[in-house]
């Protein structure tokens, strides 16, 4: 590395919201993810492309610690969120999970009321203190989810009553509710239809405003549609990350050209 | 050679064959399956119709009406009308010069006794409970329906012959014809028989209830209830949700699987090992009952609640900690709840299993014969599947029909205790 990318990189990881040198991650033996350098920059749209099994969930999931989880799985490198070790021993796993919110692949609304849904989130970060101001919690959250207008009548119906979109946009509710810095999205639009899809990237691009947003998905033109940066990996590699634009218009790499043509993935 | 049999293989006639054999091999499954089944449902009709058939006449109980005189003399209590006098007074008196008044003819000793045996010998306790409500009766002369004679309810219900003479009859020919003749004066009928429900066992099979055994249950399974619910669902969350999976929790787990495999009576020795010889809890309690009724359900409960944890899809654990809830947040709030209905269920089941369960009851000493009905879980009990073995045990003709109407009261809590279980498992029922 020369001395100029050196000034280049350190530059990008005091913009970065989130940062990461030299992750590895290992389930047992096997090296899921390999020597990963990658910043996320704030209030934008970072979109991580690649074939099945390239580690793009893995890495994804490595931001809020959800593969702490999985059994054997190690992580070795660094990986910082506003400059903050994700991975010290002194995190609370609970307070990184409520700065960095997920949504995940299948709606997975809990089996309660709407509104319940919506408010487990700052019941169990005790961030209301009274009635009216969870109310109020939950009221604006479904508003920015885009919710709102069509459950606010039937908000004590369960949450897997309504439909696959809309339950994915309660899930969205649900992870903004408590106030997350970061949205991390495990291709959220994977089980809906058309029409949900768009609501949903819609949603996306709005919230970028307050958020910083990492998603995972299998679709190139979500990529190209929602997100400003994109990172394309490969076998559990890094390959490419760049303005969106240059990564589907110019592509530097020959893996990146080849998968964004559909030569393979 | 290899394409010449290839093209043999494809032809329509050989293909045609092996299909036809294929259909007969799927037929005479089908027919094996069938055949097993209707085996199975023609020896089940068997057992229902042996039990009702010989239980259902339990449910209702002869009685012989006799002109009850009250006379103060018989009675042994002169002018005092205390309770304790009226207590200790000398009903089967009265009750023997009733009988003799009613059939004057009636002459000698061996004669005067065949006459009382019309009557229960337990038959005096309804007189000592009418005087005791009502002091007033004495001096007159009341109609009263007493419980009649074991032998006499059978002969009414024809489980004994009723032709004078017939061999091996425990009636004799004078008692068939008394019985004949309180037939034609209306003094003798059935009626539901409410001491099965309302007393405790009795060597009288006509006194014989079932209430203390269904008390002593009752006891023995809340005390198993409360004890392994809470340790039963608290295994199975720890091993579940927080237990590491080492070598350590691989053994434990074996080890929870072949105790559900344990034969009951060897809980049952560890019983009385532990609980009567160790720690000096009384015999034959329902206390104790429980106990190793909760050993026996244990191991299936911690086993049904695995399962009903294992169900709760990780998408739910996943949202939970998604959010930021600590694992026990995420355990209490939402993976418990909607594993609960599951939970429930093999309770249930497993409270079902340990109501029958007989054999580790007897090792502790629940199979005493008890008069009294239990007031509290420290008092000695029966409990129904013992109660069946001990009448199934006793000689009595009578006892034949009371065994039977016990298994039905027994297999009665046993279908309600299913019935919860399915009717809590359709209720809840969730479909991700």
């Amino acid at each position: 590395m020369t001395a100029q990318t050196a000034a280049a990189s350190l530059a990008d990881r005091r913009l970065a919201k989130v940062s990461s040198r030299d992750v590895n991650v290992f389930y047992g033996e096997k090296h899921a993810l390999k020597h990963v350098d990658l910043d996320i920059r704030a209030n934008e749209v970072t979109a991580l492309i690649g074939p099945s099994g390239c580690g793009k969930s893995t890495y994804l999931r490595c931001i809020n610690r959800m593969n702490d989880l999985i059994e054997n799985c190690q992580v070795t490198g660094s990986l910082s969120l506003d400059g903050d070790d994700v991975y010290d021993k002194k995190v609370d796993v609970v307070q990184l999970r409520a700065r960095v919110g997920m949504v995940f692949q299948k709606p997975n609304p809990f089996p309660k009321s709407i509104y319940d849904n919506v408010a487990y989130g700052p019941r169990i970060h005790g961030m209301a203190r009274d009635q009216a101001e969870l109310d109020e919690v939950v009221m604006s959250s479904l508003e920015r989810a885009g919710l709102l207008a069509e459950v606010k009548d039937r908000l004590e119906e369960p949450g897997t009553g309504l439909s696959g979109g809309q339950q994915q946009r309660l899930c969205i509710a649900r992870a903004i509710a408590v106030s997350p810095e970061v949205i991390l999205m495990d291709e959220p639009c994977s089980a809906l239809d058309p029409i949900a899809t768009a609501k949903v990237e819609e949603l996306i691009d709005e919230l970028r405003e307050n958020f910083t947003i990492v998603i995972v998905t299998h679709s190139m033109q979500q990529a190209a549609r929602v997100s400003q940066r994109t990172a394309f990996f490969h076998l559990g590699e890094l390959v490419e990350v760049g303005d969106t634009e240059q990564i589907f218009t110019n592509p530097q790499h020959p893996l990146t050209q080849g998968y964004i043509t559909g030569r393979f993935g | 050679m290899a394409e010449n049999s290839s093209l043999v293989r494809s032809t329509p006639a050989a293909m045609a064959a092996r299909l036809k054999r294929r259909y007969a091999a799927e037929t005479r499954f089908r027919l094996a399956g069938i055949t097993a089944i209707a085996l199975a449902l023609g020896f089940l009709a068997t057992l229902i119709f042996t039990i009702f058939s010989n239980g259902l006449t339990a449910f209702v109980q002869t009685s012989v009406k006799v002109e009850v005189a009250f006379d103060p003399e018989v009675l042994g209590i002169g002018n005092d009308r205390s309770p304790d006098a009226l207590a200790g007074a000398n009903y089967g008196q009265v009750i023997k010069e009733s009988l003799y008044k009613q059939f004057p003819t009636v002459e000698g000793r061996s004669e005067r006794r065949e006459l009382v045996g019309l009557v229960s010998s337990g038959a005096d306790i309804t007189l000592r409970k009418m005087l005791a409500a009502n002091p007033a009766l004495i001096g007159t002369t009341q109609s009263v329906w007493l419980i009649a004679g074991d032998d006499i309810d059978m002969a009414m219900k024809g489980h004994i012959s009723r032709t004078p003479g017939a061999d091996g009859n425990r009636l004799t020919d004078r008692q068939l014809g008394w019985i004949g003749d309180l037939e034609r004066q209306g003094a003798i009928r059935k009626g539901f028989n409410t001491t099965l429900f309302t007393t405790g066992d009795s060597r009288e099979p006509e006194l014989a209830g079932l209430w203390g055994a269904v008390v002593g249950s009752f006891f023995s399974l809340s005390i198993t209830l409360i004890v392994c619910f809470p340790l039963g669902v608290a295994t199975a969350v720890y091993l579940e949700e927080f237990a590491p999976k080492n070598k350590w929790t691989d053994i434990i787990e074996v080890n929870i699987n072949n105790l559900a495999a344990v034969p009951s009576v060897v809980f049952g020795l560890l019983g009385l090992a532990i609980f009567l010889n160790f720690f000096g809890m009384p015999r034959s309690a329902p206390l104790v009952g429980g106990l190793v009724l909760a050993l026996i359900s244990l191991p299936t409960i911690i086993i049904a609640g695995r399962a009903a944890l294992k169900a709760v899809p990780p998408s739910i654990r996943e949202a939970a900690l998604g959010l930021g809830a600590s694992k026990q947040q995420m355990v209490t709030d939402h993976v418990l709840p909607l594993a609960m209905p599951g939970i429930l269920t093999g309770t249930i089941l497993g409270m079902a299993h340990a109501l029958g369960e007989t054999a580790p009851l007897l090792m502790i000493g629940m199979v005493a014969f008890i008069v009294d009905i239990p007031a509290s879980p420290m008092d000695p009990a029966a409990v129904l599947p013992v109660q069946v073995y001990l009448w199934a045990d006793s000689p009595e003709r009578a006892f034949v029909e009371r065994t039977s109407a016990a298994i039905m009261v027994l297999l009665f809590f046993l279908g309600m205790m299913n019935l919860a279980a399915i009717l809590l498992r359709k209720k809840f029922e969730r479909r991700w």
